[in-house]
């Protein structure tokens, strides 16, 4: 009977008083449009292609943002340079579908693809959510500074011939028997 | 002010389903405030036209009413409680020279009122032709049917101690003193039992959305969708000025302030605690909410009432 | 059937096979590299470690490498074994340390082998920090792509390219970890089934060029199964289409007819449906003027012809296509598109098929033979699927010896270097040297007469008669050999077929076998080649005198109004003025086809067709096997597949086509057995064309339109154009691109198998039309025709591989690698005209310029004649006189691949 008590009603009391004291805390709410909040800058909004510390597109169109996207709003069509550079040749993201969760930067294999700060991204027509490459692509490194994939991938392109990638050996010489 | 007369019931009526309006605006604030947040504050100052927002809203919105839907009873329903919770204001005493009647019988009209209630909820759910409208009508009719039965006896402690059921008289007597002394428990279980007449959190079972989808009215939109939201905001105000009536003195005070005023600050009180159980108390389960009513509150209200009766009998 | 035990489960197997293949076969992961289900094993990689124990009550075992370890009854083994694991993760590592950090740049990201190892060994973090290993590339040619950094050295491309294709230009080069894949020097791969390498590789090494320059992930990849139109061996392909293009053509498993490999005309072959040149609009022209048809009109305009119409049908359509003509235009309306010649011998193929006595091999079949006669056939130009399978046909003499001497057929090295240079008897009776000449015992090159006679000597020395008459004495020691060899096989096989454009040829291959037939008292395996990919459909069809000839003859002679023309070009079937004067006399042509032809810019009604990737259909193939190939894309022009303009129903659904064709032709009763039941499938539910992982569902089409479109409803097929429905994990009859968990590369297929190399589960290998035989019918009488040889030269026609198909020569890869027009001489014959090899020679008579190919073993007297596109060979006589000509040369014949070119350069 005290357990019943206990349970259906002073507990309830309690409860309902606990409640009540908030009236008396002050709101957590940060008034958005005329108070700026602080974003981290690991905060997943609007999202970004970023350049290599040589001011080249960073995307080598491998198409693992596009997969890793659950809803499937990345699009993009592999191009090759003529040195052998891999690049998209249109990069599609459509931001009306994009849940901002951040799989597509996890995947990327480059760090070309960042979610940065920015949520601001409303829009009156719908069509204007996608973005094409032009509107994605910035002239920075965004959160990685040094990286550069060609420096370690094996692929030789202009300027970086084979042998010369992070911890490559030159070439072999295959005609030698030597050891 | 007469009692009756044709501004009055202009008045009444006016100033309840404005109440009714703005509880909407109050109870989204308050929460607000006891969850550490702000609320709507964006319409208007203080966003109090956050309620013609949303008027605005609710009457431009498709009405639309199923194919599947029994045409004839989907629109009955939510008629049916706007009208009942309305009538059941016409027997308020609200001030000595403001009510609609002046009723014998008041608490029973209330009580039948109530009644008819149920049959808002249960046409609404069963001519939805839903699976969820139609559970959660067969909760609202199990759960109506049941605490109405210790509504009513939790309130016969009130009508002995005052020899009446005319709401008038019982203001009148509690002159000496509030009935919430002698029937305090009465007055619980009448709270408790109100709150589930109105299905109110936490006893919101009919209509509870994690559950249900929205229960009964799963399948109304627009303006029925609105009646039946108002129609429980209505509800709201009845059971808070009902309390004050039968519990708390009605519209009685100390004279500095005119006796509507009173009434309206002791309903209001009660209003904020209606909000404020919903936003404490979690939502208990339909068994939970019945084996309560059954097993514990019908004892206690029966044995409530033995009591209240043997100690008149004695005095 | 023996039994072993694996990791405490009993599992039956067949002792014939290694642990490795048995396990796979039972389902089990096992990580491997150098083992290949068509080429056993030899046991580089040592990547398949298992603990082998003695008995039950050993518990230590011994690792043992699982490919080179018979399944013995009562073996137990462990693949969980913890030293196993710990084992095949370290041996992946030491693979792995000059691997380069290329996945997100390869072509083979997402469906290599190498990537699935990885991750099934557990190896998952790069502890060796010293430097890698690097090489330089080659350029190997349009087709592959060469990237040497990413070898893993499983030898597994020099084995097939080498041992199993018979390869001379790629070889193992350098020691210990240099060791080197690649050509002696930079330059095209000459086989003509390189593209194989591409899925034979377990990593990026070789990776598709082609696919490269338009490049998706496998996921990405739309995909359905379908069938190669490149010729009639019906070899059965997975087409991969990306944002409306066709991206690539990879192999898909049958076990009775291409089992893992394709040929290059089929991989790289499928450009011209991408091509900008594609027929869009219906068009109604004449005189100079274009006027584009509405859809809707021109069907209209198809369907309320009045008068006479003739129908002329198409070897490169489909069945259904050409039965739509059938019933537009009546049986007795309905013609051959192709020449009178081929026609009869299309008729004469046909009516051998029925044959009691002859049994049409399946390209497997073709491998278990062990003595060949190849009759007049460039079998790799013709039918290139079926030379791979005559190259291995000829190992059977290695499986012999190998199991007289007790080795394992899987044990591919030790067989190999048991048998040395002893293969099975293969003896090429051509008119030019073939690519099968190295592994033929016998070869004879010579004009049509004289391959008659030898013919005939050989079925006159098998049915014991004599056979000497006219021979000299080296002609009677051959024919003496060829007939001991046929008549002692286990399993001897005649090749012939059309395209040495001899009827005689076919005959006298005939004889031979019904000769060997009387001897030995089987049915004897008598494959029939066919020039193009439904030659055998198309001659269902048709009555037997209902030739282009024929067709041609009531057009100029005005009997028909109208003459629809179904994909085919008539330029290439007939003589230019005979079709010219055909065309001039009737009031409309109508032509439909996927490409703008010499014959589409003279019809008046122009309607385009869609591409076999582009509708679903059946075709028969040279054993007349129909088989059904998926839409695996559609196409958003105005093209239409040609029944829909023939049919009265603008929106004929195929199946109800196909049904009806199987009521209404007796040879096609059986075909309906190949449509795939809705009913059958789980509640209804499609096949998905998309993999489950297809991406960019809602960013493909937003530029266009943020609002999504309706996923496209396919209306003819079981399969739908979206990733919705349940994917054929299980049922092969349906299955486009295979994938199980943690298998992302086509060695994925061994999943769908009932056991390794073995049938798909649930597979359906296509219906066998002309399994009713007849009574068996007698000897041809043949008689070689002795026309006076004084004049000129007598015309061969040569083919290339890439060149010699319509379509695919549109393809931008193909046309890489294709040849001009070109003259094969002796060099007595170039010596006496005066010609040098690469220059341009006329021919007198017409007005075509060809160049010169001066090769070895061109019998004098004879010029094989490689048509390629600019020239109509039906103009040309019987035979030719050359004169000398400027050079022409623009492609000229750079990068022809003959064996017997007399100088490598010009």
């Amino acid at each position: 009977m005290f357990k019943l008590i206990q349970d259906t009603l002073i507990s309830q009391v309690v409860t309902l008083w606990n409640v009540f004291r908030h009236l008396f805390v002050k709101a957590d709410t940060v008034e958005y449009p005329d108070q700026q909040p602080y974003m981290f800058p690991r905060w997943r909004g609007r999202i970004i292609l970023s350049r290599d510390p040589d001011g080249e597109e960073r995307c080598v169109a491998c198409n693992l943002c596009a997969v890793a996207c659950p809803v499937d709003c990345i699009a993009l069509q592999k191009a090759e340079t003529d040195d052998g550079r891999w690049y998209p040749e249109f990069f599609r993201i459509n931001f009306s579908r994009c849940i901002m969760c951040g799989f597509c930067e996890e995947a990327c294999p480059t760090h070309a693809i960042q979610l940065t700060p920015d949520f601001e991204m409303a829009e009156y027509k719908r069509q204007d959510m996608v973005w094409e490459k032009e509107d994605l692509l910035i002239s920075g490194t965004g959160k990685y500074h040094d990286y550069n994939f060609y420096r370690v991938a094996g692929l030789a392109i202009a300027g970086k011939d084979k042998g010369e990638a992070l911890n490559e050996d030159k070439p072999v010489d295959v005609r030698s028997l030597l050891p | 002010m007469e009692i009756g007369s044709g501004l009055t019931i202009g008045l009444i009526l006016g100033t309840v389903i404005g109440v009714a309006a703005m509880l909407i605006w109050v109870e989204r604030r308050l929460l607000g405030l006891w969850q550490e947040r702000l609320g709507p504050n964006r319409v208007g100052p203080l966003g109090l036209f956050q309620v013609v927002a949303d008027m605005i809203k609710i009457f431009t919105k498709e009405d639309w009413t199923p194919p599947f839907a029994d045409k004839f009873s989907f629109v009955l329903a939510p008629a049916i409680i706007m009208t009942v919770v309305l009538l059941s204001f016409a027997v308020i005493p609200f001030a000595p020279n403001i009510g609609i009647v002046d009723s014998n019988i008041g608490i029973l009209f209330v009580l039948a009122m109530a009644s008819i209630g149920a049959y808002s909820v249960m046409l609404g759910g069963l001519s939805s032709d839903n699976k969820y409208a139609l559970l959660g009508s067969l909760r609202a009719a199990a759960q109506m049917v049941s605490y109405e039965v210790f509504m009513g006896i939790s309130l016969l402690g009130v009508v002995a101690l005052s020899g009446s059921f005319d709401l008038r008289e019982i203001v009148h007597a509690q002159e000496d003193m509030w009935f919430v002394v002698p029937q305090f428990i009465g007055f619980v279980i009448f709270l408790i039992a109100g709150v589930a007449e109105s299905h109110r959190l936490p006893f919101d079972i009919p209509e509870a959305e994690q559950e249900i989808c929205a229960g009964y009215h799963t399948e109304y939109s627009g303006m029925k969708f609105g009646m039946f939201f108002v129609g429980e905001y209505l509800g709201l105000v009845l059971v808070s000025s009902l309390i004050t009536v039968l519990f708390f003195g009605g519209w009685m005070g100390p004279a500095f302030l005119p006796p509507v005023v009173w009434f309206a600050l002791k309903s209001g009180v009660f209003i904020c605690f209606f909000i404020l159980l919903r936003a404490a108390i979690p939502r208990p389960r339909y068994d939970q909410l019945m084996s309560y009513g059954w097993l514990f509150l019908l004892p206690l209200s029966l044995l409530n009432l033995l009591v209240t009766g043997a100690l008149i009998l004695m005095n | 059937m023996a039994k072993i035990i694996v990791d405490g489960v009993e599992y039956e197997v067949d002792s014939d096979n290694n642990l490795l293949q048995e396990c796979l076969s039972h389902g089990l992961d096992l990580p491997y590299f150098c083992w290949h289900p068509c080429m056993g094993s030899v046991g580089a990689c040592r990547q398949c470690a298992v603990k082998q124990y003695k008995d039950a009550d050993d518990e230590k075992g011994m690792l043992v490498m699982s490919c080179m370890t018979p399944a013995t009854d009562g073996a137990i083994i462990s693949i969980k074994d913890q030293q196993a694991v710990q084992m095949r993760e370290r041996v992946i590592e030491s693979l792995m340390t000059n691997h380069p950090h290329d996945c997100p740049v390869c072509e083979e990201g997402g469906e290599c082998h190498l990537q699935d190892m990885t991750l099934m060994s557990g190896h998952n973090y790069r502890r060796y920090d010293k430097k890698k290993r690097t090489h330089r590339n080659q350029y190997l040619g349009p087709f592959i792509s060469h990237e040497m950094n990413r070898c893993i050295a499983c030898y597994r491309c020099v084995r097939y390219y080498d041992d199993y294709a018979g390869g001379t230009d790629l070889a193992a080069m350098a020691s210990h970890n240099h060791v080197y894949f690649g050509r002696h020097q930079e330059g095209t791969l000459e086989s003509e089934f390189s593209g194989n390498l591409v899925e034979v590789c377990p990593t990026g090494v070789f990776t598709d060029k082609v696919f490269s320059q338009r490049y998706s992930r496998k996921w990405d990849l739309q995909a359905a199964p379908s069938v190669c139109t490149g010729c009639a061996v019906g070899c059965n392909t997975t087409p991969g289409e990306r944002y409306g293009e066709l991206r690539r053509v990879v192999n898909r498993y049958n076990s009775e007819v291409n089992g893992y490999f394709l040929c290059d005309r089929g991989r790289f072959g499928f450009g011209y449906v991408n091509s900008a040149e594609r027929l869009k609009v219906p068009v109604r022209q004449g005189d100079g003027q274009q006027e584009e048809l509405d859809a809707n009109e021109a069907h209209q305009l198809v369907q309320r012809l009045d008068g006479k119409i003739i129908g002329i049908g198409s070897p490169r359509a489909s069945n259904e296509s050409n039965f739509a003509l059938r019933n537009l235009v009546g049986d007795d309306n309905f013609y051959a598109g192709v020449s009178a010649k081929q026609h009869a011998a299309n008729q004469l193929i046909l009516e051998l098929h029925r044959d009691a006595a002859f049994h049409v091999p399946s390209v497997r079949e073709i491998e278990s033979c062990d003595a060949v006669l190849v009759l007049g056939e460039d079998v790799t130009n013709v039918a290139p699927r079926i030379a791979l399978a005559l190259r291995q046909s000829v190992r059977n003499k290695a499986k012999e010896l190998a199991e007289s001497a007790n080795i394992p057929q899987w044990q591919d090295a030790a067989v190999r270097e048991l048998a040395q240079e002893d293969r099975s008897p293969l003896a090429i009776f051509s008119n030019y040297a073939s690519r099968l000449d190295d592994v033929a015992s016998d070869t004879v090159v010579a004009g049509n007469q004289k391959l008659v006679k030898l013919g005939s000597a050989i079925a006159a020395e098998l049915a014991g008669e004599s056979a000497s008459a006219g021979l000299d004495e080296a002609e009677r020691e051959l024919i003496g050999r060829v007939a001991q060899q046929l008549s002692s096989a286990r399993r001897p096989l005649i090749v012939a077929g059309s395209s040495a454009r001899s009827m005689e040829l076919i005959k006298v291959g005939a004889n031979i076998a019904r000769a060997l037939g009387k001897r030995s008292g089987n049915v004897i395996d008598f494959a029939l080649l066919l020039p193009e990919v439904n030659s055998l459909g198309l001659s269902l069809l048709v009555q037997k005198d209902k030739d282009l000839s024929a067709a041609l003859g009531v057009m100029e002679s005005g009997a028909a109004k109208h003459c629809i023309v179904l994909e085919n070009d008539l330029y290439r079937r007939a003589a230019t003025s005979e079709v010219d004067a055909a065309i001039a006399g009737v009031d409309s042509l109508i032509v439909i086809d996927q490409l703008a032809t010499p014959t589409s810019a003279k019809a008046d009604i122009v309607l385009p067709a869609t591409a076999f990737s582009e509708h679903e259909a059946t075709y028969v193939n040279y054993e007349g096997r129909a088989q059904l190939s998926y839409q695996v894309h559609r196409n958003h022009s105005a093209a239409r597949p040609a029944w829909r303009w023939l049919c009265e129903n603008p929106a004929q659904q195929v199946e109800e086509l196909v049904d009806r064709c199987a009521e209404s032709v007796s040879a096609f009763k059986g075909i309906a057995s190949l449509l795939p039941d809705l009913n059958s499938m789980i509640a209804g539910m499609r096949v998905p064309r998309q993999s489950h992982r297809y991406s960019g569902r809602t960013a493909m089409k937003a530029h266009v339109n943020v609002h999504e479109p309706k996923q496209a409803v396919d209306s003819d097929s079981v399969m739908s154009f979206s990733m919705e429905g349940i994917p054929a994990s299980k049922d092969a009859t349906v299955l486009g691109a295979s994938w199980a968990p943690g298998w992302n590369s086509n060695q994925s297929i061994s999943k769908f198998q009932d056991e390794i190399n073995g049938k798909l589960k649930q597979e359906h290998c296509g219906e066998l039309l002309l399994k009713d035989k007849q009574a068996s019918g007698d000897f041809f009488n043949v008689t070689a025709d002795q026309s006076d040889a004084n004049n000129g030269l007598e015309v061969l026609p040569a083919y290339q591989i890439f060149g010699s198909d319509e379509l695919s020569a549109h393809a931008p890869a193909i046309r890489e690698r294709m040849t001009d027009a070109y003259l094969s001489l002796s060099p007595q014959d170039a010596e006496q005209l005066g010609l040098k090899h690469g220059q341009g020679a006329g021919i007198a008579g017409t007005d075509y310029v060809a160049i010169v190919c001066i090769r070895e073993k061109i019998q004098p007297g004879t010029v094989a004649v490689y048509c390629g596109t600019e020239i109509n060979p039906h103009d040309l006589p019987e035979r030719i006189v050359l004169n000398a000509n400027a050079d022409i040369a623009e492609r000229g014949i750079r990068g022809l691949i003959v064996s017997d070119l007399l100088e490598e350069s010009y």
